[in-house]
């Protein structure tokens, strides 16, 4: 049947986007698409996971080298760093990083990791590539604003980009660039046109997630091949599914929280502006709460925490029982307690602010909230446990980062419960003990599922593999420095030293820990070179990597290993396969493979799982 | 050019180490990938748990060489209970996380591939799900009811016979202010702060203003056994006065007014000889991010006996006596000089902490 005959016209080869039973019949005829189409403003779900990759990798490189220089301030406050000066310019003449711009690394540290790199770079990557491959559909639901939501990106990227060259620095008064400070021109000079740019640039950004998150909902809602019901779902989709949920109820909070500050920096307004005397005069401002901003963005800020872990755990849990060659343990349990890690996410915001005298009352309602969801993330972790239980495992990479990412998660996980309790958080806020904390379990934990996510789909996504032997050396290397770093941190955060502080040792409180801080900022360094390493191999791997022969390399029960090698726009060459079981059946199939993929029927007599 | 040279010997580095890793996976295939596979897992879980012990070992050594540093001995009463819940709550959070991470490293070790192991196919259990639901639950509980009920003491209204202090936050360093003879700190406006003559912009017009006396070097003197309260703001941007010693933290905004309080146990000499320092210093650090002198936002608390504290009040004057003093010998009075104009609201019903539960 010679199609081009009638048509005449290859780009009917579109077609097989449309309708699943004559995909065959185009099949040969997949036209060239231009460069620009293809890999810039691509609409297919694959490349716009890649570019959020690449985009979010390249943020984490710069993110990290920032806090590479601030460790060197403070594991070495005596010395001098010519080499800083080469990157940073004036901000750190004769190689002595000035106050100003350490504060401006801090900042935009935070502002990098926590929104660029593992929301953006992570949900960004795994929702775009995973969701329509793992629940069985050709596309997103809207390609187009699929791309809009990467380019929304794109723009805010550049505008925080510019923003570290403007003359007054970028933003400098920390990630949650809380008012009067980052309202106010004459409070620091990252409050002036920096400040201005990082407005600007999050409010894009909030629009690309806003973007991104229907589209991930309205995909996993409506677009599931036949047969996937939604409790045949892989956690994976389930974790993405829940993360976007969290991000579209609570970043318009953000945005709304944003405008307000603008409209107090630019248009007389006093939303967050009351009493204030600086400068050497007293303002005009009268009425506004400070706090109001706070409640404004801990309503975004802890769900986004949550944002941030939740895909780990999802990839966390099909790789672990992936590579364990067993199901998940307790998969309806990991359902229901991501629901209410969804759930309480929306009512624990204020345990941020236990210290900005609030009524006691509302503290106590905020603790027993807060605590309330150690729950459900304690039956995640011993439902992990129990998955690696007699099971069969075997330690590829990706396998190592999820084991390490339970590591990490209890490690940091535990620690919440102390800043949780409002009665403890008192001495601990705002101290190392928190910065332990968070970088443990929504830092380096989450970045270990992302790690864990990327060496486990890198196949698929590349055709080819990533090297072993580096993969391995990052793994230990990594996880290593994570504890090397946070674990004493715990201590100087007992000891109630602050965070956010330039230099110490003027403090007779904090002095001791000179040590201490320069055995730390030496671990940092190796561990960045290491995540280089990384970078170096994930790059390399792409051109050079050993080709991927069996379209199933892992041996695992997912529709995305039933595509091609590569697969083009649309997936599937043929029909998309139908569902018959739930993600999980890793058991012997009588052919001698242990696991049936979804989408094998059961077999006479089998009962669905 | 120095920079140029370290990175393209970076660059050459990742290279030679790449190459070494492709040919070892080179080798891997050429020497039967099977075996390889099953050797290199074996080397994983040896590594893993070679970590472990590693790992056991670090948190070992690392308590060894921290413990003194890293809790200062509880210097107020409420320091106290503070101490006793943190030991319960480390106490329990240790427990579990010894017990899942030896969990989780016994697993990777005992249950690694081999060729014949059988992985047991055990998908859910209902009873196990509600065990690890309860348990820690009522874990949670208990470390709930200990915590609120601290919480609750620690927020309650001072006692009656509680000092009052003010400390006002300002970029960057902590203004004290006492409400000397008359007990009552006199109303202030924040229009009428200046540098030179009013830094806290008390209210010439409120008589219990001019017995008020400030410390404008961030030194705080309260009285050993007497309970403190402290009423908190800030000049211009968030501040946060952190205690370590005494537990406490409380953040100070502009525009509303916090406060906590306190009962110091140890009087400053008394602390030097416990922890035999003779430098030793009860320091108030800035807890909240407020631009670039933040870290050295630093004020001291003096700790003494009564005695000790009446004979240095006694030699505190009053501000305002302080500031026409200073204003007299150049005779006229400067402009904004005190007595300034705008009198705000009522200047005689007042109470002491005005303001001390405005934010509701």
């Amino acid at each position: 049947m010679s199609h081009e005959a009638t048509t005449g016209n290859a780009h009917v080869a579109h077609a097989h986007l449309d309708s699943h039973g004559h995909a065959h019949a185009h099949g040969h005829e997949h036209h060239e698409q231009h460069f620009i189409t293809k890999w810039i403003f691509s609409q297919d779900h694959k490349v716009i996971a890649k570019q959020y990759l690449i985009t979010g990798i390249i943020w984490a490189i710069v993110g990290a080298l920032f806090s590479v220089f601030f460790r060197l301030q403070l594991g070495f406050p005596e010395d001098t760093f010519p080499i800083m000066e080469k990157f940073l310019g004036h901000w750190a003449k004769g190689g002595k990083l000035t106050p100003e711009f350490y504060y401006a690394l801090v900042t935009m540290h935070g502002t990098i990791l926590v929104f660029f790199v593992l929301t953006a770079g992570l949900s960004g990557t795994f929702s775009n590539f995973l969701i329509p491959l793992q629940i069985g559909a050709r596309d997103m639901a809207s390609p187009f604003m699929n791309m809009l939501s990467y380019w929304f990106f794109f723009i805010s990227s550049i505008f925080m980009f510019v923003s570290l060259f403007v003359q007054t620095g970028p933003a400098a008064g920390g990630w949650t660039t809380y008012p009067p400070l980052s309202a106010l021109k004459e409070a620091s000079l990252g409050s002036g046109l920096g400040m201005d740019l990082w407005l600007i640039s999050m409010a894009l950004f909030v629009v690309s997630q806003l973007l991104a998150g229907l589209n991930y909902i309205t995909t996993i809602l409506n677009m599931r091949t036949k047969g996937m019901k939604m409790t045949r779902m892989p956690l994976t989709i389930w974790a993405l599914f829940f993360t976007a949920v969290l991000g579209v109820l609570s970043f318009p909070v953000l945005l709304s929280g944003f405008v307000l500050l603008i409209f107090d920096r630019h248009f007389g307004t006093s939303f967050y502006l009351s009493e204030i005397f600086i400068g050497g005069k007293a303002l005009s401002h009268i009425g506004g709460s400070a706090v109001l901003y706070q409640h404004l963005f801990w309503f975004l800020g802890h769900p986004e925490v949550y944002i941030v872990m939740l895909p780990g755990m999802g990839m966390a849990s099909e790789i672990l029982s992936t590579h364990s060659r067993k199901p998940i343990f307790g998969y309806l349990a990991m359902i229901i307690s991501l629901t209410g890690i969804t759930a309480l996410a929306f009512v624990v915001w204020a345990h941020h602010m236990f210290v900005t005298g609030m009524s006691p009352f509302l503290g106590g309602i905020f603790v027993l909230l807060t605590l309330l969801i150690a729950i459900p993330s304690a039956i995640k972790v011993f439902n992990w446990l129990t998955t690696i239980w007699r099971g069969n495992l075997k330690f590829t990479v990706p396998m190592m980062f999820a084991l390490g990412f339970v590591s990490l998660f209890i490690s940091g996980g535990l620690t919440g419960i102390f800043l949780g309790n409002s009665a403890l958080d008192i001495h601990l806020h705002d101290t190392y003990f928190v910065i332990a904390h968070f970088h443990l379990v929504m830092g380096v934990s989450a970045f270990f599922g992302m790690f864990a996510g990327i060496y486990h789909w890198f196949p698929k996504m590349f055709g080819r593999f990533m090297n072993n032997t580096l993969g391995y050396i990052h793994f230990f290397v990594t996880l290593a420095g994570a504890y090397l770093i946070f674990w004493p941190m715990h201590y100087e955060g007992f000891a109630g030293m602050p965070r956010r502080y330039y230099d110490y040792s003027a403090w007779e409180s904090f002095k001791q820990f000179g040590h201490l801080n320069a055995f730390i900022s030496v671990v940092v360094i190796i561990v960045f070179f290491t995540q280089l390493l990384f970078v170096f191999n994930f790059f390399i791997s792409i051109f050079k990597g050993r080709k991927v022969t069996n379209p199933n390399p892992w041996g695992s029960t997912t529709l995305e290993w039933t595509t091609p090698l590569h697969p083009g726009h649309g997936n599937w060459e043929g029909d998309i396969p139908e569902v018959h079981r739930w993600p999980y059946d890793y058991k012997d199939d009588g052919q001698g493979n242990d696991f049936i993929p979804q989408h094998i029927p059961l077999r006479p007599g089998e009962e669905e799982h | 050019m120095s920079g140029l040279i370290v990175t393209a010997l970076v660059v050459l580095v990742f290279i030679v180490i790449y190459q070494i890793a492709k040919a070892s996976e080179l080798a891997t295939i050429l020497r039967g990938e099977e075996k390889v596979k099953s050797q290199t897992n074996r080397l994983m879980a040896w590594l893993m748990v070679a970590f472990f012990i590693l790992g056991m070992i670090g948190i070992f050594k690392c308590h060894e060489s921290l413990a003194d540093k890293m809790l200062p001995e509880s210097a107020s009463v409420q320091g106290d209970h503070y101490d006793t819940m943190l030991i319960v709550t480390l106490a329990l959070t240790g427990f579990v996380f010894f017990v899942t991470q030896i969990l989780l490293f016994y697993f990777i070790y005992r249950y690694q591939s081999t060729e014949n192991r059988k992985p047991y196919f055990y998908a859910h259990n209902n009873r196990l799900e509600v065990l690890w639901t309860t348990v820690p639950a009522l874990a949670l509980v208990v470390l709930v009811v200990i915590g609120l009920k601290n919480w609750f003491t620690i927020t309650d209204k001072a006692p009656d016979n509680a000092m009052v202090v003010q400390v006002m936050g300002k970029q960057f360093n902590w203004l004290i202010r006492y409400p000397g003879a008359d007990g009552v700190l006199g109303k202030t406006d924040f229009r009428l702060m200046n540098d030179a003559n009013n830094v806290m912009g008390l209210d010439w017009n409120d008589p219990a203003a001019k017995d008020d006396i400030i410390i404008e070097n961030g030194e705080m003197h309260i009285i050993k056994d007497k309970p403190v309260q402290l009423v908190i703001n800030s000049r211009d941007v968030i501040h946060d006065v952190g205690l370590p010693h005494f537990r406490m933290k409380m953040d100070a905004v502009p525009g509303i007014t916090t406060t906590m309080w306190f009962t110091p146990k140890f009087t400053t000499d008394e602390m030097k000889a416990k922890t035999n320092n003779p430098k030793f210093v009860y320091e108030i650090s800035c807890d909240q991010m407020c631009g670039k002198g933040h870290y050295s936002m630093r004020g001291t608390v003096i700790v003494q006996t009564a005695q000790e504290f009446k004979e240095w009040l006694d030699k505190q004057p009053a501000y305002y006596a302080n500031v026409q003093k200073a204003a007299a010998p150049e005779a006229a009075p400067a402009e904004g000089a005190a007595p300034a104009t705008p009198p705000v609201g009522d200047s005689t019903a007042h109470k002491a902490a005005e303001g001390a539960t405005a934010h509701k």
